[in-house]
């Protein structure tokens, strides 16, 4: 069987534009198609990842005009569909004034309090 | 004495911005010194560490010509580990994540570290006792 991992992401939107998704976010797609068994935590800035109504305007350079923003709603809907859960701490969204109902369907609210029993369901947790 | 383990480093900032890069090395040199092998995977900033096209350089602010200065290199103190590895028969296994290396034009490496994937760090994490993340920090 393999170990059942839990990645946490909390530096948000680092280098979300140069790399077109969070790389941390990536890796996990990419780890998945390799056949781990991971979950995803958000938490911090990383919980308006799942916002909905977010979107990144095209940038552009002069005459540059960079394709294929990121789509980190999407990214997040994407690994969903892949079986991966994917939790948000739900403080941290209250303290940003997103509501459950502002995120994508299918992200599992955990309070600070229960993220000792949460992590007792991995393996490993990698915190990024 | 501990048993022989094998630890996997997960790290992912560049050389020269903080403190973590040259910690993550110090823990990677003890886990060695103990007897254990050791996995990294090299991601986004981190394929710096062991570009070999590093260069040391002189400093004026310290009076000092290349030669005296001798201004610390990633690369040369992975090669040092590479080295204190294959001498006490150890494995250190390091792999520089290809996409960023590619995006960032980090080649060539030093010999040793090798160009791979994150299915190297899949392998790593579930041959290896336990893994430690050095991520960047905000």
């Amino acid at each position: 069987m393999s170990k059942k991992l839990l990645h946490i992401v909390e530096s948000a939107y680092r280098a979300t534009l140069e790399e077109q998704d969070d790389p941390v976010v990536w890796l996990c797609h990419a780890l998945r198609g390799a056949g781990a068994e991971l979950d995803l935590l958000l938490q911090g800035n990383a919980v308006a990842y799942g916002v909905r109504a977010q979107q990144v305007a095209p940038l552009q350079f002069g005459s540059r005009r960079q394709q294929h923003a990121p789509d980190l709603a999407g990214d997040l809907n994407a690994l969903l569909a892949k079986r991966v859960a994917c939790f948000y701490l739900e403080e941290d969204a209250a303290e940003r004034g997103i509501d459950a109902s502002d995120l994508v369907e299918g992200l599992v609210p955990v309070s600070r309090a229960k993220l000792p029993m949460l992590f007792a369901h991995y393996h490993q947790v990698h915190r990024w | 004495m501990t048993s022989q383990q094998t630890l996997t480093f997960a790290l992912m900032d560049p050389p020269f911005e903080s403190a973590r890069s040259t910690t993550a090395l110090r823990l990677i040199d003890l886990a060695l010194r103990r007897g254990h092998h050791v996995n990294v995977f090299a991601y986004e900033g981190a394929v710096s560490l062991a570009f070999a096209g590093q260069k040391a350089h002189a400093n004026a602010v310290h009076g000092r010509d290349p030669l005296e200065e001798d201004h610390p290199l990633t690369r040369d103190w992975i090669a040092a580990l590479r080295d204190a590895a294959h001498e006490r028969g150890l494995r250190l296994d390091w792999v520089n994540c290809g996409l960023c290396v590619d995006e960032r034009g980090m080649e060539p490496s030093i010999t040793g570290p090798r160009r791979g994937s994150p299915t190297d760090l899949a392998r790593f994490i579930e041959e290896s006792d336990n893994t430690l993340v050095i991520p960047t920090g905000d």
